[in-house]
Parts: structure tokens; sequence; C-alpha cells
């Protein structure tokens, strides 16, 4: 136990956990890394690539190395930071990237070949043969080289989002954070603070120092305080804001209860959508380290991070208190490190510091001019071996920090693209100007980053983003703060003849960079994705910095010169299931019913998903055993007598005016505007590059008043489409739309027996083929006063109606259909049905107009009428497309009891099954109960003048090849009588 | 993205489909004699520039409005907003 006094622990709520398999016990306000340590566990985890034996490295989100699998079942999650899992009672995890136990791990062997497995090892190796990548090489090496491991279950939490739209968002709550909030707040501007901690604060808590004669965390309480009494402040802790977009709009994740055992009754996290007026960025900096040889092992970590777990989680970095420690740095905020552990009685081996002549800031040895050259312990440190003077000695230490310096967190300043600018002064990368519009950086994230700097910049910049926001705000009192020497000399990594590690997390060596020299892979896009290095879930956080200095130093030229990698969102890891907001299975789309659903569910029926739509599919019934029994006796019923089908989901749109009839002679190919009240036309819609695009019908009610009807997947393409044509095309035509899809439903009315159901419902309408013929509209009443719209229109080739009333009324429209039809043996169909009717009568649907077709190969090429322009009929004259001889023609196969399959493609007789042969395809094909075998559509070369002959159709996927005969496309009625009588 | 509608103030771009250049506004006429090729043109050639660009975007989550939206493609920058039929009404 490590444990000392002090800290922003509760030690009055001990809590107990575990981890791989072993219980220990923490207090809250620990994170899973303290709480570790506390416990004297330096080996949390194994290494990427060489299964190397590692620890806690960092005490925050940039943690390279303790990445474990937390929690169990379900809500297992892979890679989770210890250094940011808050303690809870009962937590689980686990170590992860390991074959046995951590402490035995198989696959170190890897290390042993280390030699081998350099950048670019396996780009270079598993090349041949080449059959073997996918089926040997790749899942081996994923084995061997990974991280943790996916439950495979469902995500069993619930997420939601929101929205923010504050005058000025202020990310990160530390000491610029805190200054600018209360500045901005005071001020009366609407202010989001968010910071990624469970408490606000920041370094502050870790520093531990006095501002204005109180201890730091009381300041801060002292802060938190006021603006949580402030009505225009909102805090949000536990939250992340992981990257800048366009406009001012800012991603952000809450973890509302990742510091719960479970989430219980409340979503797991939030995906905060912010849309600021101005943004402060004050998200601080983060401290970088300087590779020696060996410098991974359990036990060496950021000199800053030693000062956090001291001062803010009362832990000493050593597995045994009376373990000295010591202290490797290039700058004087190392010796920081060491007069806080020796404030808290930690033995020290002695701070050893690349600069000469420097001397110790209070009671502690100091090697000035040295370097650590080389560590020894196998599971975690023991001893050091530093260089100075020319000699060389070992000092046994239980625990290395590391200090390099600090690099600004300059990432969402950078994620519009701007790199950041290189500061000789503060060897650091700070923000350009050339930042998100509207986003300043405020203190130790551009490099203002003591304690005293933070407070001023934060309340400096908080006055600027005011001025620029038209608030008048005061300045405050600046607080007081100790001093903090900061000077810094550049010295990027100790030469080594064994590894020295730049990235832990990728398993990258300075060797790894200076090969990546030596192989040409020296622009800094090419040094990450050849080392991978900067790469997973801590994009090189505590890395890339320093591998950019080291490869600066190989080729000679300046850091600057050298340059950064682009910086993407997000700046920590997001998961998944937080980016949907809890739009995930339903909800991930919403589902639209019909208005007869409730009904057709009664009846047993089975659904189809229809795009956004579930419509029936068929309605078994008792005895039947197999859909295609059910679907049979459906179209017969609608031959034979009357069959009822909702046919809600095709588009509907509304469109009114003087100039309607010319707009709609301008959307459809053929003429629309001649059609009088009363009629019904057929209508065909193309494309402006002349393909064929939607077909359905239009129905002139009145005059200046007609309803369109689209199919359904075009609904509200075609919509979109012809407000297009209104709005930006044709805006002198006083014509208006709406889309009245769901404010009617339709239901088709078909079969012979259909006229005689539909007089019991209609209120006194005369029904007869002379007053109402085929091709009639009208508007009426039925079932005693209720509105209802009626066409005289038929997709299934039988006598046949659709009728329309206000959605509301569809399900019980249909129930009375049913009812009062039961003589005539009305029978319910689905869309089963529905398909097979309209191929036996040859009428074309999405299959046929795919996108591919044209008006000509529909055999429609007189209906674009030359009369009038339309959108489309330019371009449908042109040769590659009025020349296709390819035409829509019926296909039965030659053997009756054959198949005739979608898709296939014919070819003539003896002809080789290839493209070269093609005579064209099957566009739709069913079983016709009416005709007794399969049936086809598809397009023919030349198919009009080729009805009778014989084809091959090849369905090479599935081996099959059936003959077929060319047929016309009208299987039923080929004379159009039935639906005229 | 933030798109100033200019009837209902700033619109999220998340309510707004997009379509494309502005100058499918301007439809050849079909009446002149080299119209297929005017039409060829106007439907598969655009200027794609790195810069200013006039838009097509439909308020569909909205008031279905079609709107011109002048966008800089490098920056992102949204420089201003019309209803399309203002737009077409002019002649621009």
């Amino acid at each position: 136990m490590t444990r000392i006094q002090g800290g922003l622990i509760d030690r009055n709520r001990p809590l107990s956990f575990r981890f791989d398999g072993r219980s220990y016990s923490g207090f809250e306000g620990d994170t899973l890394a303290s709480a570790l340590l506390a416990n004297g566990v330096r080996l949390v985890g194994r290494s990427f690539k060489y299964h190397r034996p590692r620890g806690i490295f960092s005490a925050g989100s940039e943690e390279p190395n303790a990445l474990v699998e937390l929690r169990e079942g379900a809500r297992r999650e892979p890679n989770t930071r210890a250094t940011v899992v808050e303690l809870y009672d009962g937590l689980v995890a686990d170590s992860q990237n390991r074959i046995g136990s951590l402490e035995h791990d198989l696959l170190s062997v890897n290390d042993l070949f280390a030699p081998f497995f350099a950048a670019g090892f396996y780009y270079k190796t598993f090349m041949w043969p080449r059959a073997f990548w996918e089926k040997l090489y790749e899942p081996a090496i994923r084995r061997a080289a990974g991280l943790g491991s996916l439950s495979m279950l469902a995500d069993p939490d619930a997420y939601d989002r929101g929205f923010q739209h504050p005058d000025l968002l202020v990310i990160g709550g530390g000491a610029a954070g805190l200054m600018a909030a209360l500045t901005t707040g005071r001020a009366g501007a609407s202010v989001l603070l968010a910071d990624e901690d469970c408490r606000l604060g920041g370094r502050l808590l870790a520093e531990g120092g006095v501002i204005d004669d109180t201890p730091a965390a009381d300041w801060v309480a002292g802060v938190v305080a006021e603006l949580e009494n402030l009505p225009n402040v909102r805090i949000l802790t536990r939250t992340t804001v992981f990257g800048a977009y366009d406009h001012g709009v800012y991603g952000a994740v809450e973890r509302v209860s990742d510091h719960l055992p479970e989430p219980g009754r409340k979503v797991r996290q939030t995906l905060w959508r912010i849309s600021a007026r101005h943004a402060i960025l004050a998200t601080g900096a983060t401290e970088r380290h300087i590779p020696f040889g060996d410098n991974d092992r359990p036990g060496i970590m950021l000199a800053g991070a030693m000062r956090a777990y001291v001062n803010r989680w009362a832990v000493t970095p050593q597995a045994r208190a009376e373990d000295p420690v010591a202290i490797f740095t290039n700058n004087d905020d190392g010796h920081r490190t060491a007069l806080a552990l020796a404030a808290r009685g930690v033995p020290l081996a002695g701070v050893i510091d690349t600069r000469s002549g420097v001397s110790s800031l209070g009671e502690y040895r100091t090697f000035a001019g040295a370097t650590v050259t080389g560590t020894k312990g196998r599971k975690g440190l023991s001893a050091i071996e530093l260089r100075h003077g020319g000699t060389s000695e070992w000092l046994n230490c239980g625990a290395l920090g590391v200090s390099g310096g600090w690099n600004p967190n300059v990432h969402l300043a950078s994620h519009h693209r701007g790199r950041p600018l290189w500061s000789d002064e503060k060897l650091a990368f700070v923000p350009d100007d050339n930042g998100p519009q509207g986003l300043l950086v405020a203190g130790a994230a551009r490099g203002e980053g003591s304690t005293a700097e933070a407070l001023a910049d934060g309340a400096r910049v908080a006055l600027t983003a005011l001025e620029a926001l038209g608030i008048s705000g005061t300045a405050p009192a600046i607080p007081v703060a100790s001093e903090e020497p900061s000077a810094i000399e550049a010295f990027w990594h100790v030469p080594a003849k064994g590894r020295a590690w730049v990235d832990f997390q990728n398993d990258v060596t300075v060797k790894d960079i200076k090969l990546a020299h030596q192989e040409n892979m020296r622009p800094v896009e090419h040094l990450k994705r050849w080392t991978t290095l900067g790469m997973a879930t801590d994009q090189g956080k505590t890395a890339n910095v320093t591998a950019l200095a080291v490869m600066a130093e190989l080729t000679g030229k300046t850091i600057p010169e050298t340059g950064t990698t682009i910086f993407r969102p997000p700046y920590t890891p997001v998961s998944m299931g937080v980016l949907g907001g809890g739009d995930t299975g339903q909800r991930f789309r919403p589902r639209r019913l019909t208005p007869t659903h409730p009904w057709a569910e009664a009846q047993g029926a089975v659904f189809v998903e229809v795009g956004p739509w579930m419509r029936a599919q068929y309605f078994p019934r008792a005895g039947e055993t197999h859909w295609r029994q059910t679907v049979d006796r459906e179209a017969r019923a609608v031959r034979a007598s009357v069959g009822v089908c909702d046919v809600t989901t095709l588009g509907k749109i509304d469109v009114q005016g003087p100039d309607a009839g010319e707009f709609l002679n301008r959307i459809y190919a053929n003429l629309m505007g001649t059609l009088k009240p009363g009629k019904v036309r057929y209508g065909l819609m193309l494309r402006e590059d002349g393909i064929a695009y939607d077909d359905g019908t239009c129905a002139c009610l009145a005059e200046g008043h007609y309803v369109v009807t689209t199919t359904t997947a075009n609904a509200g393409l075609v919509y979109q489409r012809m407000e297009f044509a209104r709005q930006c095309l044709w805006p002198e035509l006083d014509v208006t739309l709406i889309s009245t899809t769901d404010a009617w439903a339709q239901i088709a009315v078909a079969g012979p027996k259909s006229r005689e159901l539909l007089s019991r419902i209609v209120d006194g309408f005369d029904m007869s083929n002379d007053a109402f013929p085929f091709m009639g509209c009208a508007e009426l009443t039925v079932c005693g006063g209720l509105r209802a719209r009626l066409f005289r229109i038929s997709f299934s080739g039988e006598l046949a109606y659709e009728i329309a009333v206000p959605a509301r009324y569809g399900n019980a429209l249909m129930e009375r259909l049913m009812d009062t039809g039961k003589d005539l043996d009305v029978t319910a169909y689905g869309t089963e049905a529905l398909g097979v009717l309209r191929i036996e009568k040859g009428h074309a649907t999405a299959n046929e107009i795919n996108g591919q077709t044209t008006a000509t190969m529909l055999g429609m090429d007189r209906m674009v009428s030359r009369k009038k322009d339309s959108i489309g009929a330019i371009m449908s004259r042109r040769e590659g497309l009025s020349g296709d001889a390819r035409r829509l023609v019926g296909f039965v196969p030659v053997d009756a009891g054959e198949p005739v399959v979608a898709g296939s493609h014919l070819v003539a007789p003896g002809d080789p099954v290839d493209m070269a042969h093609d005579q064209g395809w099957i566009t739709s094909a069913c079983y016709s109960p009416h005709v007794g075998s399969s049936i086809g559509l598809g397009y023919l070369v030349n198919g009009d003048s080729r009805l009778g002959q014989e084809f091959i159709a090849a369905n090479p996927l599935e081996g099959q090849s059936v003959r077929v005969k060319a047929v016309s496309a009208h299987f039923v009625d080929p004379e159009g009588e039935r639906l005229r009588d | 993205m933030l798109i100033p509608h200019p009837l209902l103030g700033l619109r999220d771009a998340q309510e707004f489909t997009y379509l494309g250049d502005a100058s499918l506004m301007a439809r050849p006429d079909p009446d002149q004699p080299d119209a297929e090729a005017a039409f060829a043109d106007y439907v598969f050639l655009r200027d794609n520039p790195a810069g200013v660009h006039r838009e097509l975007w439909f308020h569909e989550q909205g008031d279905r409005s079609w709107l011109v939206v002048t966008r800089n493609t490098v920056t992102h920058e949204i420089l201003g907003a019309e209803l399309a039929t203002d737009v077409a009404r002019r002649g621009a």
C-alpha cells in the first residue's frame, strides 16, 4: 500500500473492486488507476505488439498503456483507460491483450523476436503466398497483436442526445476555464462550461498549490459554488467536447452514468450538439516524456502524473512506500514533482536533469547534465542507469517520473485543419489564429501554463469573447497564485543501443522512426502510417511531438518544417452507441404503419418492410402451410370475385392552381393538361436525362385541382422534384403542391364483384359503367356521410377501384368492406398477390422502371409528347436512348414445371452465356395461378418482334438455366375488356 | 453546419437535403436548335469550384422551400441564402 495522507478522496467511503480476479479496495474519488497504484499494483497491461509488461503512465485521458476491459457481460468495454475510470463499489476490470495470466503472458515471446517486428515488418513479410493472408496470417496476427475484445453482445444501455445553444462554450474547467466562465457568467452571457473530469479544477486539483491564500481545491470549490448560482451558467462535468465542426457547432459526450455500477433508469451517455456563438478552448496541456533505453517498464510514468497521484489521490507511484523515486527531466517542472514528492515524505533517489549547471530546488540530489540510459526490473522498475560526466552508475528506484515539457492541447483549435505554430521559446506547438471561427484559446492550451498565467489568461480571453458577443463585462480581480519555475531546455531523446519507446500504445521506438527515415517515409503523414505512430485510442497524445522532434533531428530539418499530422475529431474515443444518440433498433428508423395496420394485424397478416412502411404481404388462413398457397388463393379471389388491398403507401401529391394543368404538362412526359374534371390518366415521368423515372396516375378532381400518385418508393423524391420545378424552374406558374400521402387512406377494391361491393357503401352514387366509367374519378360520401374519393383504376387488370377516405377512417373502412362483402367472398390480399396480379397484367413497377430503362423500352415512346416540353423530353430523344432495341415482353417456361427467375439473363439457345450474347434480362417473375406456371416480365432485344421465340434464361449465380418463351406481357385480358366492363 | 433561412432564421443543415450547383435552375430553352447539346451540358456538366459556390438546398424537414445558398467550399463559410423562387423570378 502506498496511500498517504490528504488528497481529494473520501476515506469514509471505501469501495471494493476486482482487477484480474483479485479483490482490492479504494475510496470514493479514486480512479481505477489511482486505486491500483494505492494497492501496489504496477503491472496493468501488455503492450500492443511485443506484449511487454506495462504500467500506468499518466493520470488522465492521454493514457497510452493502462487499457483494461471494464465491466462484465454485455457491458464489457475494451480499451478503457484506467486513468479516467471513476472507481465504484464492485467494479470489475481485467487486463487485456494476453494469453494466460498478465504476469506470464504466453505472447511475451513476441518480445524475443522484436528485431523482426520493426515498423513495416508485416507489410514486407506476409506478402507470399497471397492466399495465406486472409486465412492464416491475418487471423494469427490479429490474435497476437491487439487490444481488448468485444463482448459480442448487444449493448444493453440507453443513450440520449441533446442540444445546447449557449453564447459561449468554455471547454475545460481548469484555472483558465474557471476564470473564463466566471468572467463571462458574471457579465450575464449564457455560458456552458464542459469538462471531461468528474470535478472541475483541472490541473489545480493535481498541483495542490495555494490560490489567494487558500488551498487550490478550496478556491475551486468557491468558484464552482458561484457558477452554480448563476442561472445563465450551465456546468457539464464528465463531458468531453470531442470535436469542433462548422459554424460554431461542437460535439460533446456526457458520461452520465459511467461512474455508476449500472445506469439504472438513467441513460449511459448523452451526445450533446452544441451551437455556440463563441467558444473558449481551455483544455490545458499534456506532458511529454523523453525516450531512453528500456523506458517502458511499469513504474516509469510522467512526472506531472506523479504529482497528480500524490496531491489529488494521495497515492505514491512506487509499489512499496520505502522504494525511492527518481525524476528524469529537461525542465523545472520535473523539479516541482520532486518537491511535491518530498513534501509528502516520499523517498527521493534524485533528479536527473539533462541541463548542465542546474541545481536542486529543495532537499534532494540533482544530477545535472545527466541522462537515464537504461533500466532494470522485469515486471516493474527496480533500478535506472544514469550517465553523467562520462561515467555510468545504477541507481535503485521503484518509480521514475519523466518530464520532457508540456504540449498544449491544441486539438480542437486545429480541427478545421489549421496547423499549430511552433514556439522556440516554449518548445511547444501553440495554436495559430487560423482555428475555427469564434474559437479563442486560453491558458495552458496556448502555452500560458503556469497557474498564475492561466488564471490571468482565462479572464483576459473571456473579456475578448464578451466584446465579440457585444456584452459588456468587467475584468475580475486576478487571484494570486504562487510562483512556478518553468525553465526548459530542448532535449528530445537519449540515444540508446536498445529500444527506446516513443509511442507506448503502438510499440513505436526511436529505431522505428530511424527505419522510417531510412525507408524514406519521412513526411509526418507517412511516418504515422508506416510506423502506426500516434494511432489507436490515445492518438499519440504523449508521443507525437517527441516523434516529430526525433524525425526532425534525423532529417536535419527544424520541428516546424517537419510539421504535425492533421488533428481530427474525436479528441478522445467516443462510443458508437452514443453517436447513435439513442437512435438504435426500432428507433434507428421510424416505422410507418398503414391506416389498416391494426386490422391487418388482427387478421394475422405477415408484414413486409417496404422502405419505412410495414405492409401486409399476405394473409394466411388456417390450414395453409406455404405462403404460395395463400398468395395463389388471394390472386384467384381477385380474378374470381373481389379483393381488397391497402394501397395508402403510394404517394399522393395534391396539385392546385390556375396553372396546375400547365405545370403537370411539364412534369409528365405525356399530355396531362387536357385532362377533364372527373377523369384519371396514367402518367409517366422522366428524369431530365431522359431515363424513365416514375409512373402513376393523375386524377383531375375539379378545374385546377389534381391528385398525382407516385410509386411508394419515390413518394418523397417526386414531391421534392415537383417543388424544385415549381420553385426553381417555373416560379411564374400559379400552382401549389402538398403531399397528402398520410392524409388519405386508400384501398384498392379489385375484381368482377368490386362494383357490387362498393355500391353497398356509397351514399347514393351512381356506380353504373355509363355514369362512372373506366378512368373516372369523383368526390363523394360513403357509409352515411364520410368524405371519400373514388377512382376507377386498375392495377390487376380486373374491374377495379381505389377508394380514399381520411386516414383515420381507413381501418374502419377496411372492416366495413370485409363485413359488407362476406357474401361476395371478399378477400384481403397483400403485396405479394398485388405483385402477381400486376405481372399477369404486364404492368411495370420499380423492377422495370429501375433508373436504367427508357420510355421506348417500356413500349411507351409515343407517350413522350412532342406537342409540348416536359422534363426529360429533349434528352429522351437522343440516339443512345431512343435507339434502344430492348422491349418489355412476357416470358413463360417451355416446361411449365420450371421456374422463371428474376435477374436471369437471356441468351439465344446454343449461344454461350456471356455479355457478348446477352439478349436482355428478366425483371419480374412469379408463379401465376391464372396461367398455371411461372411467368416473368423482361427486356428483350427487339422483343416485340420476337414473340414466340425461345431463349435460355440463365442464372449463373445459382447454376440455373431455364428454357423460356417470349410472349405478350399481357397474360390476362390483353384487350383490356374486363377493366372497362 | 447552420444555414440562414431567409424566412426561418438559422437552421441546422440536418433539416435540409442537398442537390448541388444552382446552375440547375438555368434549364435550357427546349425550342432552340442546339437544345440537345445545351441539355447535355445542363444535365451532366457542373463546375466544381474550390471557393465560393452557389448551390441548392431543400428544406425538407422544414417549410419545403428550395434555397440558393452561397457557400465557400474551402472554408464552409456560408455567405448567404435566398429563396430559390426569388432568385428564379429575378432570372439570375
